[in-house]
């Protein structure tokens, strides 16, 4: 099964369904022929495909919109805050290749604030899969939720299985005390890979996929913010606004203080070039990921 | 529409304006913009949406759609004259207590979708429009916008879209006041000639007095004016329409009048005497 075969079946069983698209097909290319009745594509019109949206979704639709994610959470921010978010209506805005999966687009596709933007809407819930198992393990629940949700697509090849699904609840492996890794999406698998490489130096790691960074898992981050030396945000995002915000906010809220490592994109653009040179180039591989973590541990 | 039909519509929209009149003391409305559409209101709601105060959840009703937001006030004054609304919860205008403000709030029965933020209804509104003719529904969608609104890119954009997928269960109406907030349209951004603009755009277009309900009845009876086309009423009329101390004025766009300034209004509005009016309008924009 891939994402279009889930959203062929969905839809199918559901006519409440509509998949929209502003000429964005990638991912959705054989259900205009499928599911003609369901389907509409806008053109390149990201606000105006988002303002159909919220009004197919006043009509009882649930619209499940594609473009590319920067051009959605950014051109069409105002439709989805003011259309679709003052609205709380269950508009499903699923944006392609977002973050270090742009890789070689160049900073005009470099969807890396769309987190924070996001989450600053009232009501908007945020799915960032790690990877292409665990959207479409989360995805029938994400789009059966009645809030608005924004979803980072990702039909990366995943290293592992991934648990079920629940909004709102972090995925996590270990019970390490040493050194907690949060992280939401494409580099979960690096996070994962940095923490073998960890635990074969000895050291004792909990992993916390964070699959909703909204509504995020305070229990998952506060236990280990309690149980952990040290608490590592690894995101391909700004560092503003995204994880390391969230984990700061959540601290502060609960009178919590902790040593923390933010591994993001400091107030930059990513250097283009392709996906595996654009994480090397900029420090995210999973043995990067595990030196600086190593290098911040040192006395 | 007989003679009786139509006077009892120019009643109506008398007792419209007195609401809006009423809504512009007690921190203001957008008054001159809200008189501008009272009239083509009072039509759409009496001879030609299906709509009643018992379909509103309905989706086989015809929907309206208010874009340019800030003349709601019209819009109040029709549910209150239709029966839809409590004429005093009119005084509820900006109190805490209710969702009486400057804009639409889809809270109160008839209010489709919230507006404020220009050139927003147009995209909303086809989403219904598709939605119906996907549902093989012959409901009509209607959605006022306003001339300035005009400005912001996003219309013709969802124009573009509307035309591609031949969606002629939409009736736009432009409400062409010839303002924009502080100024007319064509001093700063000229729109004219506005109907070859919509027809370029692939819509199929009617130009009317948006103050003549004879006017108004041809040329929405004969809606949709062609098959696969969107349908573009540019509506002409006067900003503050029915208030000579305010008419076409670009500082009456939005005013907090005082009590008295109200009272006299209302006279003025009956063929009284001109109001005299000393409250400055508020620069919002």
């Amino acid at each position: 099964m891939n994402y279009e075969d889930l959203l062929y079946e969905l839809a199918t069983n559901d006519k409440r369904y509509i998949i929209i698209t502003a000429e964005n097909r990638a991912a959705i290319r054989t259900l205009p022929q499928k599911i003609s009745d369901q389907f509409l594509d806008t053109g390149i019109t990201e606000q105006t495909m988002v303002g159909v949206a919220a009004g197919m979704a006043l009509r009882g639709r649930i619209p499940i919109v594609h473009a590319l994610a920067t051009f959605l959470t950014m051109r069409a921010f105002e439709f989805i805050r003011t259309d679709v978010g003052i609205g709380n209506l269950p508009v499903k805005i699923v944006g392609a290749v977002p973050g270090f999966l742009s890789d070689a687009n160049g900073p005009t596709h470099q969807s890396i604030e769309d987190i924070s933007l996001m989450r600053g809407i009232p009501n908007m819930k945020i799915f960032c899969p790690a990877d292409e198992d665990e959207m479409l393990k989360g995805l029938t629940k994400v789009f059966a939720d009645e809030s608005p949700f924004y979803i980072r697509y990702n039909n990366q090849k995943p290293l592992v299985e991934h648990d079920d699904f629940e909004i709102g609840k972090a995925e996590i492996f270990g019970d390490g005390k040493d050194i907690a890794i949060l992280t939401y999406g494409f580099l979960f698998n690096q996070a994962y890979q940095a923490k073998e490489l960890l635990e074969e130096k000895g050291y004792n790691i909990r992993l916390i996929n964070l699959r909703t960074p909204k509504p995020i898992d305070e229990d998952a981050v506060l236990n280990a913010a309690n149980d952990c030396k040290l608490l590592v945000t690894l995101e391909d995002h700004f560092i503003t606004g995204g994880l390391f915000s969230i984990l700061s906010e959540l601290l502060l809220k609960n009178k919590r203080t902790a040593d923390v490592l933010p591994i993001a994109l400091m107030d930059k653009w990513f250097k283009p070039a392709l996906l595996n040179d654009v994480l090397e180039y900029e420090g995210f591989t999973a043995i990067q990921v595990a030196e600086k973590i190593i290098n911040k541990l040192k006395p | 529409m007989t003679k009786d039909e139509i006077k009892k519509l120019q009643d109506q929209a008398l007792r419209v304006r007195e609401h809006i009149i009423r809504m512009s003391g007690n921190g203001g409305c957008f008054i001159g913009a809200s008189l501008s559409c009272a009239d083509l209101t009072v039509f759409l709601y009496n001879k030609f949406l299906n709509t009643t105060k018992d379909n509103l959840q309905d989706q086989n009703r015809d929907y309206l759609f208010l874009s340019k937001g800030h003349d709601v006030p019209a819009l109040y004054g029709t549910f209150v004259e239709l029966g839809w609304m409590e004429k005093d919860r009119l005084k509820n205008h900006l109190k805490t207590n209710d969702n009486i403000y400057w804009h639409p709030n889809r809270n109160i029965p008839g209010i489709e979708f919230h507006s404020g933020s220009l050139g927003h209804l147009l995209s909303v509104s086809l989403g219904v429009a598709v939605d119906c003719k996907l549902k093989k529904q012959n409901n009509k969608v209607v959605t006022i916008v306003g001339d300035g609104e005009l400005n912001e890119g996003s219309n013709w954009e969802a124009l573009l879209v509307a035309s591609a997928h031949k969606v002629d269960n939409l009736c736009i109406v432009v409400d062409r006041n010839a303002f924009q907030a502080n100024m007319q349209t064509e001093d700063l951004i000229p729109l004219e000639p506005l109907e070859k603009k919509f027809e370029a755009f692939g819509c199929s277009v009617k130009r009317i007095n948006g103050h003549d309900f004879e006017e108004m009845e041809k040329a929405f009876s004969s809606f949709p004016f062609q098959k696969n086309k969107v349908s573009v009423i540019i509506a002409d009329t006067i900003r503050g329409k029915g208030l000579p101390s305010i008419e076409k004025r670009a500082d009456r766009w939005f005013v907090n009048f005082k009590d008295e300034e109200v009272e006299a209004l209302l006279k003025e509005l009956h063929g009284v005497a001109k109001a005299e009016l000393t409250s400055e309008t508020l620069t919002v924009r």
